[in-house]
């Protein structure tokens, strides 16, 4: 492409992501500094807005560091579980010829697409029953099984692109099934893996519904509905302190997508080339 | 090890591919399953290398029943068409696979992965991942690895057929030199018939999953038992004449050849006449046509001519003469080599 047409196009971009930037420019700013009262140009520098991370900001709340632990958990052992579940169904139903497979598979694509908000009353149910109500694990479980259907969808992809022939060559070389599988197959769709990894870590990270909805108390909140519980309770609202939580929330979501750039697009692709 | 395999059946769901089939190898020997794509050769082939279950008939390796034995099990080593190698794996891991699911000593291992890589000469690139080699070292390394447990049985599913021209004619004389050096009964899937004529002891021609004609490459040029095998084997290919037999074969009302010995007059049949048989530089009876095409090929040239009830003949004619398009020729017919067969394509 000639430089004039470059130009054009990374113009017609800026423009159109400005307002983005213009966002995430101010989130940051305003964290850091305080504007004048109606205004919008920072006056002072200062750091009183991320007080959050060294003292308690109001009596009844849990510590910041506590409820990030918690979202931490909660977010890497959904994505573990779903990895763990992902290559295994995933692999089955790529490659073995079980019972009802059309069926699984076609159930697949249904959940999905499936709005799992609509669920969310019978999960409920299930989890009070079982007693996992307002406990980390079961929403864990819950996001998780909710991720599945995803995370098995792009693994069989990935499955689906390994040749044959690697499988049937291994089986002629002696090694069993499982062993084909473990140590001929999966090597070929780590690329997959790891991008599904870090998806379904994130997805984790960001939820909100499903906390807010199964596991309201103290012990099991994470960042999402701790602060949309900041936000609630306070009757004089600071947006200094929203924005600078806000910012502490999405750091971690900021670094693992510079750091991981290259594996997610692997998703996308679709290919076994890593 | 002699391969028995007997009756053999295969079905994919409703559709039978292969009826009871039986073929029998000989110990040490390498045949071919020729044939076109859909014939049911690869099929066999991997029904014999235990990953198609046989759907009916039985098959033995030496005086042992595997018919029921898992791929795991049998002593078999094949070659993909596209060498499935393990791409994560350097050359010594992919060749030392079959042994470390063995269990054997890692310095045992090694001793024989270096050995195999010798013998197909590839004893410098044991490091290397299987993306930094050429398709021919690639093909050597599947050898490698298919032959490393010391099978009793070497199976190849077309695999000459990912190579370009020149490598494949070197890999032909290389696959059949390791095939007499290990003195291993090998199974050779193909589609080119000059593949199988090179290669093998025996070709056996498959179509529509039955075996045609088993023999040796020069009985089945030689004696094809019927049009299709004729038609299958040589390059450039037979030519067929539609002919009556007779008093004499008359080939359209211009031309007519005296009956080969010891055929019975019949009504219609089909004459086949392979290229090298037919030119001006035979002796016996001639055919009367016109030159339509000359096709040089250096050594010599390919010529059709078309007889006057426009059916068409080729004739190989060596290089160096005036024969020009369009020119009327007269040429000779060796009658002692052309092939009659019946209307249903059996040989006469």
């Amino acid at each position: 492409m000639n430089t004039k047409g470059n130009w054009m196009l990374i113009l017609a971009l800026s423009l159109i992501s400005a307002p983005l930037v213009i966002m995430y420019g101010f989130q940051l700013i305003d964290s850091v500094s305080r504007p004048a009262p109606g205004g919008i140009i920072p006056q002072e520098w200062e750091l009183t807005n991320w007080r959050f991370l060294w003292t308690s900001i109001d009596s009844a709340r849990p510590s910041i560091w506590r409820v990030t632990f918690n979202t931490f958990v909660f977010a890497s052992a959904t994505a573990l579980l779903v990895c763990a579940f992902s290559i295994t169904a995933a692999y089955a139903l790529s490659r073995l010829n079980f019972p009802a497979r059309r069926f699984f598979l076609a159930g697949l694509i249904m959940l999905h697409a499936f709005p799992t908000i609509t669920l969310i009353i019978a999960i409920f149910i299930v989890l009070q029953f079982l007693g996992l109500y307002d406990s980390l694990m079961g929403v864990i479980l819950v996001k998780a099984a909710l991720e599945l259907p995803f995370g098995i969808w792009i693994m069989k992809g990935f499955y689906d692109s390994v040749p044959w022939e690697i499988e049937m060559a291994g089986v002629q070389d002696g090694a069993s099934r499982f062993r084909v599988w473990r140590e001929l197959i999966l090597p070929q769709v780590k690329p997959g893996l790891s991008a599904l990894l870090i998806f379904s870590f994130l997805a984790g990270w960001s939820e909100f519904i499903l906390p807010l909805v199964l596991a309201p108390g103290a012990d099991a909140q994470v960042l999402a509905t701790y602060m949309n519980a900041v936000i609630a309770d306070d009757t004089r609202p600071d947006y200094g302190l929203f924005k600078a939580i806000g910012m502490f929330y999405a750091l971690p979501v900021i670094a693992v997508y510079l750091l991981f750039q290259k594996r997610l697009m692997n998703i996308y692709g679709g290919g076994t080339k890593g | 090890m002699r391969i028995e395999l007997q009756n053999f059946t295969k079905r994919f769901g409703d559709t039978t591919v292969i009826e009871d089939m039986s073929l029998s190898v000989a110990s040490g020997e390498m045949i071919a399953l020729l044939g076109p794509s859909g014939c049911g050769k690869s099929t066999t082939l991997f029904a014999i290398s235990g990953i198609h279950r046989i759907d009916g008939g039985t098959l033995h390796f030496g005086d042992r029943d595997v018919t029921r034995l898992p791929p795991q099990d049998r002593p078999v080593g094949v070659v993909f068409q596209n060498y499935a190698l393990y791409p994560h794996m350097s050359v010594a891991d992919n060749i030392g696979f079959p042994l470390r699911v063995q269990n054997l000593k890692p310095a045992e291992i090694k001793r024989r992965v270096g050995e195999m890589a010798e013998l197909v000469q590839i004893g410098n690139l044991l490091a290397r991942k299987p993306q930094q080699l050429s398709g021919g070292q690639q093909q050597r390394v599947a050898l490698a690895r298919a032959l490393v447990r010391k099978p009793d049985v070497l199976l190849l599913d077309e695999p000459l057929a990912n190579l370009d021209a020149k490598l494949r004619l070197e890999m032909r004389s290389e696959i059949r030199r390791l095939q007499r050096e290990t003195g291993i009964t090998a199974i050779l899937v193909t589609h080119d018939q000059i593949e199988a004529m090179s290669m093998c002891d025996r070709i056996a021609l498959m179509k529509d999953g039955r075996i045609e004609q088993i023999s040796t490459p020069g009985d089945m040029y030689e004696r094809p038992a019927s049009r299709y095998v004729a038609g299958f084997l040589g390059n450039p290919p037979i030519s067929f004449l539609r002919a009556e037999a007779k008093g004499q074969l008359t080939i359209g009302a211009d031309n007519a050849l005296p009956l080969p010995h010891g055929t019975a007059a019949r009504g219609p049949i089909t004459l086949g006449v392979r290229p090298e048989h037919f030119g001006p530089q035979h002796r016996g009876p001639s055919i009367a046509g016109q030159v339509s095409f000359i096709e040089p090929q250096g050594r010599e040239d390919l010529i059709d001519v078309t007889l006057p009830c426009d059916q068409r003949l080729r004739a190989i004619v060596p290089a160096g003469h005036d024969i020009a398009l369009g020119q009327p020729v007269t040429w000779q017919v060796d009658l002692s080599r052309v092939h009659l067969f019946d209307a249903e394509g059996a040989r006469l």
